[in-house]
């Protein structure tokens, strides 16, 4: 147990183990940050955490979905480079207004990972490969639009771009920020509040049984990976806002670093456990580490994934641990 | 049996030959061979040579996903097999001695690096995607580390000729991948390692309990995947004289696995062939040459494979053929529920 | 009086899978207020029959009714909607969820689509009380006993306001106790009008609670028959078409328990144990003995097994074979010893489902020989058709995938598996479990020629009279420990030994 849970004087269930190690990892990780570098000390770091992280937050939510299921998206770069080539294309190349090009993208986001959800249920294909198929074609079609990328200069999406939401007198947020809490707490409910998202859990604890417990466990999985489509497909569109260009090069590996914080965060890859929050905490970790390395400045960005690999490691042999023992 | 490997193998051996009828269609001098100067030359010698790596990480790779696993690292390890490779000879005098030691330096890190994930898999018992998952996000950093950031080029003569030189007319790339598959193709049939590998992945607990060291199985195909990486990866870099971190090998983990599935043999484990997975890489080697050849924006590329594959994975998946048979033959009397798939228990 | 109108009647059902016709124009019939039990053999197609009847498959021909009115379902959910509720042999919930979220799962109480956590608990609690279950309703399920599991997925299939319950095989994982009590819920439920369907190998089980019975045999209809009408004899006599004869003449065959007992030691456990598995313990065997485990469901039979073998390591103690000291701590180990272990779960630590009969049979002697020394595909397929005649294994095809063989089938092929390793030590966990008569029979009858053969056997068995029948002693296990080793002479009856497994060793 950790020092944290014996201090709160509560006993946590076994399977809360992992996102508690993942929280104590996060504490430590800013502790030794603020106490290494001044500058890291200021709420504005963890601020600029989310501001500078809310698209893959988004992405992550949606890959949370489908790993709850048991499945696994890899089509979520692709869609997210998608994304912000349509917006690209339809902002720069066609003019048209922001809301409509915004409808357009979420809509394609949706019918993909219908797409996917439908080979993966009506042809029994396994999820690995149907959104393998769906990556390539994602990122084919990012190519036949543009091989170049776009600078995107609209006034909404400037305008949505550079709000700052202040929060008290020395700290501020963006819009992407709120876009993405509001993704992660609707996410949240759906999860613990209603029979579609106790149905997700079912699916990955045993489709098999659900499936003669009489649950609709064929739309809940096309829902899932549509959910991750439009997902990936928001994803993109605050990618846009954040950097105001639409690149057919966007988000590649976008789905390892997804997967790797869905994992942090305590989500078991065979699915039926794990919370929206550990996907949280997961992104967080990720943000801190790059964020770490920033600050020292002397290491090369290599690192970054040596890093991230590494502490991947340690969380899965965690995770190994904690469920060998509630065998 | 025969009747299973037929239709096993059917599939995919289909779609490359109407691709390559397309191809022969489309470009009437496609399959023109030239000899030149004791060498071959052509699109499809093009599509045997620059296939290799991918043919070579596809043996590999099917008996991985054979044990019920995956190996996401490959692409990692072809990356850092030829940034050592690299490394070594740029640092040293030019010539065949320096070539071979680069190759066993290159090769050794990559036993080392199965090694590692035989490890995780094997002794920790994590889940292989999650396992190779590490090396494959660390892989490229370690790459990086190893060529310090840089682009190695290489000037070597030597080095050249296990991505372009040439043996007995052929390329020699081919060459070696053709003796890798013949080698695992005999270890794999004539001894009991098929019949081992294919229990493993088919019920690994009954084959524990039935005394086998899944264990040992386990380290030995992870580290023949991995070294079938760094041998691709020697070649990838010959081929291009240099080593780049970022880009040597990069998706060619998602080309082999896609190779492996459409040759027939299962993701979940159990029955493989590595016949169908040789198919199955060079169905997708075909389609880049077709790009290529027929002069179609290389910017379709991903979009064609990825169109190709849907449409192999289709006719391999038994729930697509049962919905396109039973619309062709309607049944007589209510038959409105789906059967249910061969996994629920029809003891009565 | 006239014959109250059927709830349900099914005409002329037809059920084909591939190479195999499971159904071939069955009747069925269930009347409101009645038990129906449905009995055959594996493969007779009780399986195939109810999940037609319960929407999971759909029909090749034949007319399913319900009150009259004719019904096509297409899938479990709309047959749940009509009011038919299951409880399938294999708990058919899922681990990961909560007890009361598997109670009411897909129905869960709801305001403005959110639910309602606390009203749901409520609930559960309720429909478990129904059935005298007590446990912590936000607890998860995989941390309940399978025996708690099995009620809480009665317990579900009572939420509904159905009108049809169909039981398959609801008690072989509960003790006496817990099955009393199933049958008590039965009968109140029969009481209310609900019709019952009841599957179950246990006969007396059956001629307690049933008031009527179908028989089916290889996919075809027996008859019909009311429970007054018929005795066991005559029922098992119409499902295997055998006489059960040969089972009472297995009594008197075989070694004595006096040879037996001055043959050489051919195990030796001494404070045997493993934390979890089973208390430390001591038990010597003879060559040619048959040692019979008895307990009920949960008390170390299983565990004390596969310590023998070498499937979980111990934690203390030692064991010698042939008089030396070996530290079993793997399979590999077990069978190098020449031991060899029948595991209870076919399916799950057996067989390799998508590899042919002739593969499975293989399967250990190859293993044994590693992977370079193969056996050439001359001998695999000499060893194959010898097993598969002398177990008279159906159908007598080695190529065929062992995944479509019915249990008693796919049993037989891993009892050749084991057998083919030449062990000097046989232990069987549960190898009657859910196959036919006929298959039960051959199986008894083989144990006692092995050990007239010198073969050492552990036989696990929920049937008390098999291992009765079969075992020179019984060890009782009661709560994770040893009680009582006793020998079976003709002092020993089925009462004592309960007894002994319900209280513990007798002063």
């Amino acid at each position: 147990m950790t020092t944290l849970a014996r201090v709160k004087g509560y006993r946590p269930q076994q399977r809360h183990l992992p996102i508690l190690a993942t929280m104590a990892l996060l504490i430590g990780a800013y502790i030794f940050g603020a106490s290494s570098y001044e500058a890291f000390g200021s709420g504005q770091v963890i601020l600029d955490l989310f501001i500078n992280n809310a698209f893959l937050l988004v992405v992550a939510v949606g890959m949370t979905f489908v790993i709850l299921t048991g499945g696994i998206d890899l089509s979520v770069g692709s869609v997210v480079a998608l994304s912000t080539v349509i917006s690209g294309d339809l902002l720069q190349k066609h003019g048209w207004p922001a809301y409509a090009a915004i409808a357009v993208v979420l809509v394609v986001g949706a019918l993909l990972g219908a797409g996917m959800g439908a080979l993966i249920h009506f042809f029994e294909i396994q999820p690995f490969i149907a959104t393998l198929i769906g990556m390539f074609f994602a990122r084919g079609l990012c190519y036949t639009i543009t091989t170049e990328a776009y600078s995107i200069d609209n006034a909404t999406i400037a305008t949505l771009a550079q709000t700052q939401i202040p929060l008290g007198d020395e700290l501020h947020i963006s819009i992407s920020v709120v876009v993405a809490l509001v993704v992660v707490a609707a996410a949240a409910y759906v999860l613990a509040f209603t029979r579609f998202g106790r149905t997700v859990y079912s699916i990955g604890g045993n489709a098999q049984s659900a499936m003669l417990m009489g649950l609709k466990t064929g739309r809940t999985k096309i829902a899932v990976y549509t959910i991750s489509g439009v997902c990936s497909a928001l994803g993109g569109l605050l990618l846009v806002l954040y950097k105001s260009s639409g690149d057919p090069l966007n988000g590649v590996g976008l789905e390892l670093t997804a997967i790797a914080a869905v994992v942090i965060g305590g989500t078991i890859l065979t699915g039926g456990s794990g919370y929206v929050l550990g996907t949280v905490l997961g992104i967080m970790v990720l943000g801190i580490i790059q964020t770490l390395i920033t600050f020292d400045g002397t290491l090369n960005s290599w690192w970054t994934s040596i890093i991230t690999g590494a502490l991947l490691f340690v969380f899965i042999v965690l995770q190994r641990l904690v469920t060998r023992r509630t065998r | 049996m025969k009747a299973l490997t037929k239709q096993r193998l059917f599939w995919p051996v289909v779609a490359l030959l109407v691709l390559l009828l397309g191809d022969l269609i489309a470009s009437p001098s496609f399959f023109k061979i030239e000899l030149r100067d004791v060498h071959l030359y052509g699109n499809v010698i093009d599509i045997l040579k620059n296939g290799a790596p991918l043919i070579l990480i596809a043996i590999g790779m099917t008996l991985v996903i054979a044990t019920r696993g995956i190996d996401l690292s490959v692409g990692a390890v072809v990356a850092i097999s030829g940034a050592l490779a690299c490394l070594w000879i740029s640092d040293n005098p030019d010539g065949v001695g320096t070539t071979l030691i680069a190759f066993g330096l290159a090769l050794g890190l990559s036993l080392l690096l199965g090694v590692w994930n035989g490890w995780l898999v094997a002794a920790l018992g994590i889940q292989p995607i999650i396992a190779t998952l590490i090396l494959m996000v660390a892989g490229r950093g370690i790459a990086q580390l190893i060529s310090d950031g840089q682009i190695i080029t290489v000037n070597s003569h030597s080095f050249e000729w296990i991505g372009s030189g040439y043996l007995f007319t052929l390329p020699g790339a081919i060459l070696i991948a053709l003796a890798v598959f013949v080698l695992a193709s005999v270890l794999v049939r004539r001894s009991a390692l098929g019949l081992l590998v294919e229990a493993v992945g088919g019920n690994p607990e009954a084959s524990r309990l039935a005394g086998l060291r899944s264990a040992r199985l386990t380290w030995l195909v992870y580290v023949f995947c991995a070294l079938c990486a760094g041998i691709a990866g020697l070649m990838i870099s010959a081929n291009v004289h240099s080593a780049d971190a970022n880009h040597a090998g990069l998706f060619i983990e998602l080309d082999a696995i896609l190779a492996v599935v459409v040759g027939g043999t299962q993701l979940t484990g159990g029955r493989f062939s590595l016949g169908g997975s040789v198919i199955g890489a060079l169905l997708i080697q075909t389609l880049t040459t077709t790009v290529n050849a027929l002069g179609i924006p290389p910017e379709s590329i991903m979009l064609f494979k990825a169109i190709v594959v849907l449409v192999v994975c289709l006719l391999l998946s038994p729930a697509f053929r049962r919905k396109f048979r039973r619309r062709r033959s309607p049944q007589a009397g209510p038959s409105a529920a789906t059967p249910a798939p061969e996994k629920v228990e029809v003891t009565a | 009086m006239p014959e109250p109108q059927p709830m349900v009647r099914m005409s002329g059902i037809r059920k084909e899978f591939p190479g195999v016709l499971a159904l071939d124009g069955v009747d069925f019939r269930m009347f409101p207020g009645e038990v129906h039990a449905l009995m055959g053999e594996n493969g007779a197609g009780k399986s195939t029959l109810i999940k037609v009847l319960t929407g999971v498959y759909g029909v090749d021909a034949g007319t399913i009714e319900l009150t009259g009115d004719e019904v096509a379902f297409n899938g479990p959910g709309s047959a749940q909607q009509a009011g038919i509720s299951t409880v399938y042999q294999e708990v058919n919930l899922c681990p990961n969820l909560s007890v009361a979220e598997n109670v009411c799962l897909g129905r869960e109480p709801r305001r403005f689509g959110r639910i309602q956590w606390g009203a749901m608990r409520r609930r559960a609690e309720e429909l478990l009380a129904r059935l005298d279950v007590h446990v912590d309703v936000s607890a998860e399920l995989s941390t309940c006993s399978i025996a708690v599991q099995q009620l809480v997925a009665i317990a579900r299939a009572l939420d509904v306001d159905a009108r049809v319950l169909v039981l398959d095989e609801p008690t072989s994982s509960l003790d006496a106790g817990e099955v009393e009590q199933l049958l008590q819920v039965v009968r109140s439920l029969r009481e209310s009008g609900m019709a019952i369907l009841f599957v179950s190998h246990f006969i007396d089980q059956v001629f307690a609670i049933a008031d009527r019975m179908t028989v089916l045999r290889n996919g075809k209809l027996i008859g019909e028959y009311r429970t007054a009408d018929i005795t066991p004899v005559e029922l098992v006599t119409k499902m295997i078409g055998k006489e059960l004869q040969v089972l009472e003449d297995l009594e008197d065959s075989g070694p004595t328990r006096a040879e037996v007992a001055d043959a050489p030691v051919l195990l030796a456990a001494e404070d045997l144990g493993r934390k979890g598995g089973v208390a430390p313990f001591s038990l010597d065997i003879h060559a040619g003995e048959v040692v019979g485990l008895a307990g009920l469901l949960g008390s170390g039979r299983t565990e004390l097994a596969r310590l023998l073998f070498g499937a979980d390591h111990a934690d203390s103690g030692t064991i010698q074979v042939d008089g030396e000291t070996t530290a079993l701590r793997t399979p590999r180990a077990g069978l190098d010893h020449k031991i060899a272990f029948l595991s209870e779960n076919r399916k799950a630590e057996g067989l390799v489902e998508e590899l042919t009969v002739r593969e499975n049979i293989v399967l250990a002697l190859q293993a044994s020989r590693g992977w370079a020394r193969p056996l050439s595909r001359r001998r695999q397929d000499e060893i194959a058709e010898k097993y598969i005649k002398a177990l008279d294994i159906r159908p007598a095809n080695p190529e065929a995938l062992v995944g479509n063989l019915s249990g008693g089938n796919q049993q037989k092929v891993l009892l050749a598996r084991w057998l083919i390793t030449e062990p000097r030590l046989l232990i069987l966990d549960e190898p009657t479990r859910g196959i036919d008569i006929g298959a039960k029979t051959e199986i008894q009858r083989l144990v006692t020629q092995l050990s007239g053969d010198g073969m050492a056997v552990v036989y696990i068995s929920a049937e008390l009279e098999e291992v009765l029948r079969l075992s020179h002693r019984v060890v009782v296990l009661r709560d994770r420990k040893v009680v009582a080793i006793r020998d079976n002479n003709q002092a020993l009856t089925a009462d004592d030994v309960m007894a002994t497994m319900a209280e513990g060793v007798q002063a």
